[in-house]
Order: structure tokens, then C-alpha cells, then sequence
């Protein structure tokens, strides 16, 4: 018997053009900025008006407002938090009366739950997804998996700790958490967004003020 | 095909003594020139027409084994055969034999390195293309730095 020809060509990095060309560009914006210059630069006039503190203010509390309670996930899952994830957005935990709705597209989404393990060889394609969704954007780090490697930790195949990846604003602990820790972990997310600021530095911790 | 009969065929052809506890026998230090010869002969006379499972076992300095069963369906009767590798890692493709072995080849060659001689698409399965090294070796160790995460 002949043996069978291959099928599936092995996934090779430089093929993957738009990829490279999506780092090309994630070089040259500046680091950790969450808004795009031109909106940024737009409040940054208004404030050093006199008086123009209120209305930049009063603004942003609305737009915080409105981007806190109708934050939209993408849909994805990695692993067996997914479960838990799938048990949250349904109708038992209902996570729609916060304004959640999981969306397919990443276009159109505001938040991603990492949910499970992040292997190295999926770390590009999450590194993908993030890069696909449009500023500002959040990101849940869901179980022990996602926040530091977990019982995977000492493995060979495991990115050790999603923030490796993309930058990770509530981490989620529990292996796997319940939906009422996920849940936990979206009204921290819904605290965090209410404080987004475009111009002004965040508040820093105390244990950094000097 | 019995348990027994089976045992007094591999006898009568390899010289070797095939153990084992009721329907499941083992064969143990097939030599490695033999080894698609004697899934071969368990195919066409012992009717072991399923490929059940194919790994290596990394037994360190004694170097690797490779470990393979097939079965016989109808008659119930399991053939574990396992064969030891020298310092080089060779071992023939059981792929003109079994259809299955293909990605079972694979995994092993990118967990345990054993080049399979023959093999039609011998390249690794489950980790990315630039990996380097086997991680499921011994000698592997756990920090070993890979390929950015990009």
C-alpha cells in the first residue's frame, strides 16, 4: 500500500505577512497608550483652556459611563474556564444585565477573557485577536492558567502567564473560577473603566507616590 | 486465533518469548531490524488489523524504546511489541502497514526525536515548526528557552 500523501501544509511564521506587518506597526506606536493621538491631543487642548477641566471631565465621566455598561467580549475559549465563562453569559448568572454582550467579531469588542490555558504555539493567534480589537480595549485574565501558567507552570508548552503576551487588567484567580468570581472580576473591570482617563495620568498606588 | 497459539507462532518465527497475562501479550527486545517484519507477520498470520497505539518510553543512558500495539478485533487477542534504539534513533515506519501510524510517527519524532526510515511526511505534529528539541527526552530540561511567543 502506497502511504497517503500529506494533506495539511505545516503552519510556517513568515507566511503569515499580515502578522508581520501588524508588529511593524505595534512597534511604532508609543507604549501603553490606550487612545489615539488625535483624541488624546483634542482633550489635552480643551483642559488647558480656563475651565476647560469641567467639560473634559464631565465628558469623559459620560463616555466612561456609556463604555462601562455595554462592554462586549469577544467570543472565545481556550481551555475548561470556558465552561465556566459559557455557564456566566448564560441566563442563570445573566451577565447582560451589565451591558455584556459576547460578540464573534474582535472589530467590535471592548474586552477579552483570556479563559484557559495559553499554549505557546496559540499565543500568536491570541496576540492576533487582541491586536484585531479597536482601542480602547481591556483585558480579563480568567484562572490560574491564564495568570501565571498554573498546574502547567513546569511544563514545556505553556506561556507562563498570559501578561506575557498582551497587557492584562484584572486577573481572575480559581482553578477554574466560578462564574460568580468571573463576575467579581467584571464589576472590578466596570470600577476600572470608570476611571479611564484619556489625558491625565492614572492615579498611581500609594506605595509609588512620592 | 488464541492467546496461545499466537505465542507458539512468534516462537516458531522470531525465537522470542511473547509474555503476558490473558488476551494482552508482550514482546519485549524485538531487534529494530525486524520490527516492520514482525508487524508484518502480526497483520497477515496473527490478524491484528488494528493499530492501536504507537510512543517510546526514553529509558536514559539504555536509550529509547519504542513501544507499539496492535490488536486482533475478532479474536480479542493485543500484541504489545517493544524495541530498543541505539545511540542514533532510527526505527522503520510501520506506515506502509497501518495507515494509522502516520501521525502516531509524528508525535513521537517530535516528542522523542526517533527518526522513522521511510516515513512519507516526517515532520512535527503538535509543536511549531521551529521548535527545537524533544521535550518529552530526559535530558530535556524544563527551562529550556523556545522560539518567542511573538
Amino acid at each position: 500500500m502506497k502511504p497517503p500523501a500529506p494533506q495539511i501544509p505545516a503552519p510556517v511564521w513568515s507566511e503569515f505577512k499580515d502578522l508581520q506587518e501588524w508588529e511593524k506597526l505595534h512597534q511604532e506606536r508609543p507604549e501603553g497608550d490606550k487612545a489615539s493621538g488625535l483624541v488624546e491631543s483634542l482633550f489635552d487642548t480643551i483642559e488647558h483652556f480656563p475651565g476647560g477641566w469641567l467639560a473634559v471631565t464631565s465628558t469623559e465621566k459620560l463616555f466612561n459611563w456609556a463604555r462601562k455598561s455595554s462592554i462586549w467580549p469577544v467570543t472565545f475559549g481556550l481551555a475548561c474556564c470556558a465552561i465556566e465563562m459559557m455557564a456566566t453569559f448564560a441566563s442563570r448568572f445573566d451577565v447582560e444585565r451589565f451591558g455584556m454582550v459576547t460578540w464573534a467579531s474582535p472589530r467590535h469588542s471592548d474586552l477579552m477573557i483570556v479563559s484557559g490555558t495559553v499554549t505557546i504555539k496559540m499565543a500568536p493567534m491570541l496576540k492576533r485577536i487582541y491586536d484585531q480589537m479597536p482601542d480602547p480595549k481591556w483585558v480579563i485574565s480568567m484562572g490560574s492558567c491564564a495568570n501565571s501558567g498554573g498546574p502547567f507552570r513546569h511544563g514545556y508548552h505553556v506561556v507562563k502567564g498570559v501578561d506575557r503576551v498582551v497587557p492584562v487588567d484584572v486577573y481572575v484567580p480559581g482553578c477554574p473560577p466560578t462564574p460568580e468570581s468571573l463576575m467579581f472580576g467584571i464589576l472590578k473591570l466596570q470600577d476600572q473603566v470608570a476611571a479611564f482617563q484619556k489625558t491625565r495620568k492614572r492615579a498611581q498606588p500609594a506605595l509609588h507616590s512620592d | 486465533m488464541t492467546p496461545d497459539r499466537a505465542i507458539s507462532l512468534i516462537q516458531e518465527r522470531f525465537g522470542l518469548q511473547a509474555a503476558g497475562e490473558g488476551r494482552s501479550l508482550t514482546v519485549e527486545q524485538l531487534p529494530v531490524e525486524r520490527w516492520e517484519e514482525f508487524f508484518g507477520f502480526a497483520k497477515e498470520t496473527l490478524g491484528c488489523r488494528f493499530f492501536s497505539f504507537l510512543t517510546a518510553v526514553d529509558w536514559k543512558e539504555q536509550g529509547l524504546e519504542v513501544v507499539c500495539r496492535v490488536e486482533n478485533l475478532d479474536a480479542g487477542v493485543g500484541i504489545l511489541a517493544k524495541c530498543r534504539l541505539g545511540a542514533d534513533p532510527r526505527c522503520p515506519t510501520l506506515t506502509r502497514l497501518y495507515r494509522g501510524a502516520d501521525w502516531m510517527e509524528r508525535e513521537c519524532y517530535d516528542m522523542f526525536g526517533v527518526r522513522f526510515d521511510g516515513h512519507p511526511d516526517l515532520r512535527r505534529i503538535l509543536l511549531a515548526q521551529d521548535w527545537e528539541g524533544h521535550p518529552l527526552r530526559k535530558d530535556y530540561a524544563v527551562d529550556t528557552p523556545h522560539a518567542p511567543y511573538r
